[in-house]
């Protein structure tokens, strides 16, 4: 049974959060889409003037943009499957009986790099994969391999940032299937242990139907992230060298905040936007597809 | 015989286990010593492992470079937007979990699509209006701001809790005719404070995390501890100790509110799409 609930009061309740998400969410959103017609550079205010889509054109024909977009998504195909690899490894071992105080404590030991500072993950990848003074390269000296210049070098500065996204994600991919093997009923687990020897006959045919909506829950996820990845590469490379780890929210920071030209910062935005939304909508139509 | 075949298996299995937990405690590790060092030790090359520790990164950044001022700020923002989320959110949550009405299912989606919208979309157009309205550079924009996170996180959460309290006891109470904000207060809200802990728990995490509205909004003032940290980049000397001594600093509450908020962090990062 369900009261009738008069309107008022249901105004009154969800109003204020209503307002103040549509204050500090959708307002600047409209003001970013106004500004993005704009031709608006702050060190240049007195050229400032309304360009339609110029701005637009400029950006999906600009192959710097097209290349930061490129690199993203050449991040998220590197990074994402090893994090899911070993996540699932991971969830594996930590799924298995016994143990019960080992496990615990590595459970809490991969709480902590996802609740890490993005930045100071930044940092500490300065700190430790610097050429002379790292540790990281002096570990590699103790197998034989000669020092490697992480940050100065295109392609290191990369794998540098692919690396550092594994350590910070891998943790998190693991708990979130370690959830999702939970969700398998002990019984129908049990019984196919009885009748196979093989672990991966029933990771196949058992467990892995109950992972896919946590697989799904981790493609949105780090799709989503990686667009908004910042903090780490801004504060380990700021981009470079040259633009070798310049991604797409690096990008567009550089071109508002250090080139100050918000009208097109803006219009770059807008269609990272769109981008995201497209996927999401792509995600959720196969996820509906696979659970329905 | 299957006796041995176990044990050795368990050995091979808790050397695993050793081995993760290895990969993601060390950077930890190797961030508080070396903001034990001082810069002469920190720039031996190679870098040495055994030293005699020295506080002076702490008393010359906590003292010197403003980064205690910064850390007040952060712990002011982040204070505050999870007290306005959660004063926001929770009268929100409760009516999606109570009340039906047209139109929930969008409001539902609109206020999880804020997960996805990336800050760098939102942070020149509010840079414009701060300076504007004379909000750069004040606690309250980066407040505001935050709220794009936090809030949904708290209604999330919240919404969740809210569903997993009885009817009854609100019908109940109905009958005796208390309103439904009088039933919210006094009898929903009481029991959903596990909900209010943990959603209070990730936003003060998130927030205390963020760095781009914080490096964009606040400059100088108000800025909060992640963006002070990134000033020391700049320049040529860098002074490892200094950066690890802040970073340490930085970082040690939030790990202490994710071991503590530990079995709900995932449940916060995947905003309730995993249990």
């Amino acid at each position: 049974m369900t009261f009738r609930v008069p309107r008022r009061t249901i105004a009154a309740f969800l109003g204020p959060a209503v307002a103040a998400l549509a204050l500090v969410g959708i307002a600047p959103l409209l003001y970013a889409v106004w500004k993005s017609l704009h031709y608006f550079n702050l060190t240049k205010l007195a050229q400032q003037k309304f360009v339609g889509l110029d701005n637009y054109a400029s950006v999906l024909t600009d192959l710097v943009f097209w290349q930061a977009m490129g690199r993203t998504a050449l991040l998220f195909v590197i990074a994402v499957p090893i994090e899911v690899a070993f996540g699932l490894l991971i969830a594996l071992v930590l799924h298995r009986p016994g143990l019960g105080f080992w496990k615990t404590a590595t459970r809490l030991s991969l709480v902590l790099p996802m609740a890490t500072t993005y930045a100071v993950v930044g940092l500490l990848a300065q700190v430790m994969l610097n050429q002379k003074y790292g540790v990281i390269n002096q570990m590699l000296g103790w197998i034989g391999v000669d020092a490697i210049n992480f940050i100065g070098d295109p392609t290191n500065a990369f794998i540098a940032v692919v690396i550092w996204d594994i350590w910070q994600w891998t943790p998190f991919v693991a708990l979130v299937l370690l959830a999702g093997l939970s969700t398998v009923p002990p019984e129908i687990e049990e019984a196919a242990k009885l009748e196979t020897k093989s672990n991966r006959i029933v990771l196949r045919h058992v467990q892995l139907p109950f992972l896919i909506p946590s697989l799904v829950a981790v493609l949105i996820l780090r799709t989503a992230d990686t667009l908004k990845l910042f903090d780490m590469p801004f504060t380990m490379t700021r981009g470079g060298p040259g633009s070798a780890t310049e991604f797409i929210a690096v990008l567009i920071e550089r071109v508002g905040n250090r080139q100050f030209d918000i009208g097109m910062a803006a219009a770059q935005s807008i269609i990272m936007l769109a981008i995201t939304i497209l996927l999401a909508r792509v995600y959720i139509r196969l996820f509906y597809r696979e659970v329905r | 015989m299957a006796a041995p075949v176990q044990r050795r298996s368990q050995w091979g299995e808790a050397l695993l286990l050793l081995l993760i937990g290895l990969f993601c405690v060390f950077p930890f590790y190797w961030m508080v010593t070396t903001s034990l060092k001082t810069q002469v030790v920190a720039l031996e090359s190679p870098p040495v492992w055994w030293f005699t520790p020295t506080l002076a990164n702490y008393w010359e950044v906590l003292f010197v470079d403003k980064v205690g001022p910064a850390l007040i700020n952060s712990i002011i923002v982040a204070v505050c937007t999870t007290a306005l989320a959660v004063g926001l959110g929770t009268p929100a949550a409760y009516a999606l979990a109570r009340f039906e009405f047209r139109g929930k299912q969008d409001l539902w989606f609109w206020f999880i699509t804020n997960r996805f919208v990336s800050p760098v979309v939102l942070a020149f157009p509010v840079f414009l209006i701060a300076r504007g309205t004379g909000l750069r550079d004040t606690h309250i924009a980066l407040i505001l701001m935050y709220l794009t996170f936090t809030l949904p996180i708290v209604i999330w959460i919240c919404t969740d809790q809210f569903r997993s309290i009885p009817r009854e006891l609100d019908e109940a109470a109905m009958l005796e005719g208390a309103s439904q904000w009088r039933i919210f207060r006094s009898i929903c809200l009481p029991l959903a404070m596990p909900g209010v802990a943990v959603s209070s728990i990730l936003s003060f995490i998130f927030s205390w995390n963020e760095l781009l509205f914080a490096y964009i909004l606040a400059p100088k003032a108000a800025k909060t501890a992640p963006a002070m940290a990134v000033t020391f980049m700049e320049g040529y000397d860098v002074p490892y100790g200094k950066i690890m001594a802040t970073s340490t600093l930085i970082v040690v509450p939030v790990l202490i509110f994710a071991l503590l908020a530990s079995k709900h962090l995932v449940r916060g990062l995947t905003m309730g799409a995993v249990k």
